[in-house]
């Protein structure tokens, strides 16, 4: 499909929403990255937004999608699955059929497997431009968003990617707005049947609630006894930095700003 | 003439029996020193007891009631640690595990150096057919030696293509040296630095199901390939136990970085230059952000304050131009200056910065946990005996008000300077 200047004012959006599951109590909720997804798609100006979900229908996970719902829509597509169903043929059809201009997803999804690949599998496999862990759309002009990527230490980089295009959404997107129940109870799902196509693989491995991780230990490899000593012996803080007494102030700062030339941090 | 040391066993005796005649002459000979004892000239004995005795290997002062003082040139021919390790060569390795570490900043981070660890567990598995370790790096890199992570063989790209936030580009890379080596298991780091994505975007395209998140590998005969992993799944809440597939994302402590050896670290080149592919995605490059709307937990470089700052809006002004994260400690939060929000230390935040400025803090034990994991630290302080300056890489002692302006001199010349050359 090429990207016509006509359908700016059209863009059309779809979010791919999944049953997320509270950290604490582990009940089904709106996923966290998921809700973020569909807050950013809310901040777009002249954009039809359109969830998607794909997955089981029972009453705790209904209950966890009128939460996106409350976001202010009206209805929700959903594509029924069984359960631990691999949902990527059911997905891949659907947003084929319906080729909106910008797929949102989470980074990885809050139950199952959790890896992470749907929207590579999915860019893939549409042959679609993948952009991760964004964390806003600044503009999306004739075809063509200019996206902002969050990077670790709370830096940003800009990006600038041409329609249809999949995106994931990284922690630093916006707070997603609360869900209002008024319109959370009001919303209908509109229910297809989908490809369902079961995932073996997953079913033949074995999964346990996580246990704790090991601690690391610090190991101390040294050759010879007076070592193995002074590092069980030596303070936690070693006093090896550079002290600078009776310098003017001039010089001081000018060590200081050798120091801060040398870690890259002045911009 | 031999390096090797040549005993004369005549000397040695003659060393060790006080009453010869030619005692205190072979002592000087071989002591290669001031004689610990002479005749004195009331006929006796003197005895310099600080002139008994070496320097061993590890600085200590040895004793050698034998005689002869071997060793005694001192405690400085002590060889660095790093060159007593064994180097390892592998030049004909039964199979490849390749790994992408993050390098971020141009540096082996903890957690690439503990893939390595890991790959490295795989690869020496078996001793009668080791495998190599293929390391698979892109952009200029600071490491001095690549070899002490455990790398046998370096693809280096460096070329233009492959800069900046270029997945498909480094991607296509990747794809060409799976074509050349075919490595056994790709390991990339599950982080955020970049690993994350190019391994998940590395396996859709190699139509492998990776396994990620995973912070434990162990061998086990009945897998496939011989490894089980336990790996991570549902945000964290699942140990999912599977057989390690081709391509794994792995979590930091993974395994034991490799300590006791070097490697060899090879050049590799790939046979073709890459493909200068078209990117669909464009990189504008990095977004200046404002300091003060960063976190404190994820700052970079942050200037703090303590009970030793005077002037205020000076020290605002300061963060302004050095572009640094404001902190505080304790004392300046409860005395109002600045918001709680923004304290340093065990009752506030624990900071990761890489640089960090403490200007008029003393170092409360509190306010140093905090600051735990900052690699540099530099100290303005009054007080020459103040804990911080103990914990600092500089510390300068003085007014800090004029040496935070001095500073701000500074660096407003220096991009003076760069504006006028530009």
């Amino acid at each position: 499909m090429q990207p016509e200047s006509a359908m700016t004012p059209g863009l059309e959006v779809t979010v791919l929403v999944s049953v997320g599951r509270h950290p604490l109590t582990g009940r089904a909720r709106r996923a966290d990255q998921d809700a973020r997804g569909v807050e950013l798609a809310r901040s777009l100006a002249d954009a039809q937004v359109r969830l998607l979900h794909a997955g089981m229908r029972d009453e705790s996970s209904e209950a966890a999608l009128r939460g996106y719902l409350g976001m202010g829509f009206t209805e929700l597509s959903l594509l029924e699955q069984s359960e631990g169903a691999d949902v990527l043929p059911a997905l891949a059809e659907a947003l084929d059929a319906a080729s909106p201009h910008l797929v949102i997803t989470g980074e990885r999804a809050e139950r199952g497997e959790g890896s992470g690949l749907l929207p590579y599998l999915l860019a893939e496999r549409l042959g679609w431009p993948l952009v991760s862990g964004l964390a806003a759309v600044e503009s999306v002009e004739d075809g063509v968003a200019t996206l902002l990527q969050a990077l670790p230490r709370g830096q940003r980089r800009r990006l600038k990617v041409r329609l249809p295009v999949i995106v994931t959404v990284d922690d630093a997107a916006p707070a997603p707005r609360q869900s209002a129940y008024g319109p959370a109870r009001r919303g209908a799902f509109e229910a297809t049947a989908g490809p369902v196509s079961a995932d073996d693989e997953w079913a033949s491995w074995h999964v346990q609630p996580a246990r704790p991780r090991p601690k690391r230990l610090k190991i101390v490899k040294a050759a010879s006894a007076r070592d193995r000593f002074k590092a069980a012996a030596a303070k936690a803080e070693g006093g090896s930095g550079q002290v600078l007494t009776d310098v003017t102030p001039t010089q001081g700062a000018e060590a200081i700003l050798t120091l801060l030339r040398e870690e890259d941090v002045l911009r | 003439m031999s390096d090797l040391p040549r005993r004369d066993p005549r000397q040695e005796w003659i060393a060790r029996n006080r009453l010869h005649p030619r005692h205190a002459e072979v002592l000087q000979e071989m002591g290669r020193g001031a004689a610990s004892e002479w005749w004195g000239p009331g006929g006796l004995v003197r005895r310099n007891p600080h002139a008994v005795g070496f320097v061993g290997p590890n600085g200590v002062k040895r004793i050698d009631r034998s005689g002869t003082q071997q060793g005694a040139c001192g405690g400085g021919t002590a060889t660095p640690i790093a060159e007593r390790k064994p180097l390892v060569e592998i030049d004909a390795p039964a199979f490849m595990i390749a790994v992408v570490p993050d390098m971020a900043g141009g540096r082996l981070s903890g957690h690439d150096r503990d893939l390595f660890g890991l790959a490295r567990q795989l690869a020496d598995a078996d001793p009668a057919a080791r495998g190599a370790v293929v390391a698979v790096i892109f952009g200029p890199h600071k490491e001095a030696d690549v070899g002490e992570a455990g790398i046998d063989r370096l693809l280096h790209l460096d070329s233009p293509e492959v800069a900046g936030y270029a997945p498909e580009a480094r991607l296509g890379a990747l794809i060409m040296a799976e074509e050349t080596w075919s490595p056994r298991h790709w390991l990339l780091p599950d982080s955020k630095l970049g690993g994350g994505e190019l391994g998940r975007r590395l396996a859709v395209r190699l139509g492998e199901r990776p396994a990620t998140g995973v912070w434990q590998v162990e061998a086990d005969a009945e897998a496939a390939t011989g490894w089980h992993c336990t790996a991570r799944g549902a945000a964290g809440s699942l140990d999912i136990r599977r057989p390690l597939p081709r391509i794994a994302l792995a979590l930091a402590e993974c395994a034991e970085p490799v300590s006791e050896t070097r490697h060899a670290a090879v050049e590799l080149a790939l046979p073709q230059p890459l493909p200068s592919t078209l990117s669909r995605i464009q990189d504008l490059g990095q977004v200046s952000v404002d300091p003060s709307g960063v976190a404190l937990s994820e700052a970079e470089f942050i200037l703090s304050a303590g009970n030793g700052v005077k002037d205020w809006q000076g020290f605002h002004h300061a963060a302004e131009v050095l572009g640094a994260t404001e902190g505080a400690s304790r004392v300046a939060v409860d005395d109002g200056f600045m918001a709680r929000d923004r304290q340093v230390g065990a009752t506030g935040t624990w900071v990761t910065a890489r640089v960090y400025v403490a200007v008029g803090i003393s170092g409360a034990i509190q306010h140093l946990q905090g600051i735990q994991t900052c690699d540099k630290v530099v100290a303005i302080n009054m007080d020459p005996g103040c804990d911080m300056i103990k914990r600092a890489d500089l510390a300068v002692i003085g007014d800090s008000t004029q040496i935070l302006e001095a500073l701000v001199t500074l660096v407003a010349q220096a991009r003076e300077e760069k504006r006028d050359a530009a």
